[in-house]
């Protein structure tokens, strides 16, 4: 209630003054779903600047990243957000899964401390944000934990969500599994990476501005 | 059991050495607080014991596990962190009557339909979930 009434007051005052507010708008999911990449996609697109480093290594981001002032324009209508990259929500972290990836032994198990400490920002983040995009993988199984437990905590702070089933140009990826496991969900498949469906993107992300 | 050695020979064989588990009733938690509930789980995960948890916990609850198992990770030594997986009745095909039914019954004793499924990852490699089966990796 208090929630509404306070996003009330602020579309009125902001109508009054015709003073244009940031939505704060954050990036959620598990690691390597590819949201610092979807961020940088859509920063790059409006700013003209990335808002962070990707990888193929799992835990890239691993600390909270900001873009102030991102000034979005679709079908004649312009929002302006606040862009929030976190680091991926996961219940596990080996440092031997980084050896894989050919990183030594000790910078390894920095990057695993240091992925313990952005999950638990990431958590603790959640209360600050106006809207979530929930950036999944598509070519995974999206029935995990994980997922349910970071939309189950969206749902419980009533933040609206738009969940993004990114890499749909990977074999194996599939659309109707995510529409299927978040009926109650805008789900949108695009390729960060490739760029494919950011139109009905920021489609669903005006719609979802329009909740806040 | 027999089951299970089929689908796991491993455990048969005895490259397993240990599968304990650990089943809590809901009443076991109901009146506890978050930081009680959590600490209660993963004292029983440090153990190295899997967690069979009679109903499943709030949203809140869950990331506060989160949170406290990432902290574990960095301060306890091969602790790896934990798996989790939630079982619960799918109720989207079913009658008004039986969505009453388990509604009701949520409201006067809490969500103990469920079942929660919560084990070290050192143990437990991964465990695959789909809306009405879960499957259970053991590491070797």
């Amino acid at each position: 209630m208090i929630k509404i009434l306070k996003s009330f007051s602020r579309r009125i005052l902001n109508a009054i003054f015709g003073k244009k507010d940031s939505i704060k708008l954050g990036f959620y999911g598990p690691p390597n779903a590819g949201k610092t990449s979807l961020a940088n996609r859509i920063c790059k697109d409006w700013t003209g600047e990335e808002i962070g480093a990707v990888s193929k290594v799992p835990h890239e981001t691993r600390h909270i990243q900001f873009k102030e002032k991102v000034e979005i324009k679709h079908k004649g209508k312009e929002l302006v957000f606040k862009i929030t990259d976190t680091p991926g929500i996961a219940t596990r972290i080996d440092y031997e899964d980084f050896l894989k990836f050919g990183i030594k032994k000790k910078d390894a198990k920095k990057r695993a401390k240091e992925a313990t400490q952005g999950i638990i920002e990431s958590i603790q983040w959640l209360d600050d944000m106006e809207a979530v995009v929930v950036v999944l993988d598509a070519s995974e199984n999206p029935y995990s934990q994980v997922n349910l437990t970071i939309i189950g905590n969206l749902i419980a702070r009533k933040i609206p969500v738009l969940v993004v089933a990114n890499k749909i140009d990977l074999k194996g990826a599939d659309i109707k599994k995510f529409e299927a496991t978040f009926p109650d969900y805008e789900v949108v498949g695009i390729s960060a990476k490739e760029g494919t469906n950011m139109e009905e993107f920021y489609e669903a992300l005006f719609k979802l501005a329009k909740k806040v | 059991m027999a089951k299970l050695f089929r689908k796991y020979p491993d455990l048969k064989s005895g490259k397993l050495k240990e599968l304990s588990m650990h089943v809590m009733p809901f009443a076991d938690v109901q009146d506890l607080s978050i930081s009680e509930r959590v600490q209660k789980i993963l004292k029983l995960v440090l153990d190295n014991k899997i967690v069979l948890l009679q109903g499943r916990l709030r949203p809140e609850e869950e990331a506060r596990l989160i949170e406290d198992t990432m902290a574990l990770v960095d301060h306890v030594k091969n602790f790896q962190g934990i798996e989790l997986a939630v079982v619960e009745p799918n109720l989207r095909n079913q009658s008004l009557f039986t969505k009453a039914k388990y509604g009701f019954a949520k409201m006067l004793v809490g969500d103990s339909n469920a079942l929660t499924i919560i084990g070290p990852a050192s143990l437990i490699r991964e465990i695959k979930k789909d809306p009405s089966k879960i499957d259970l990796f053991f590491r070797k």
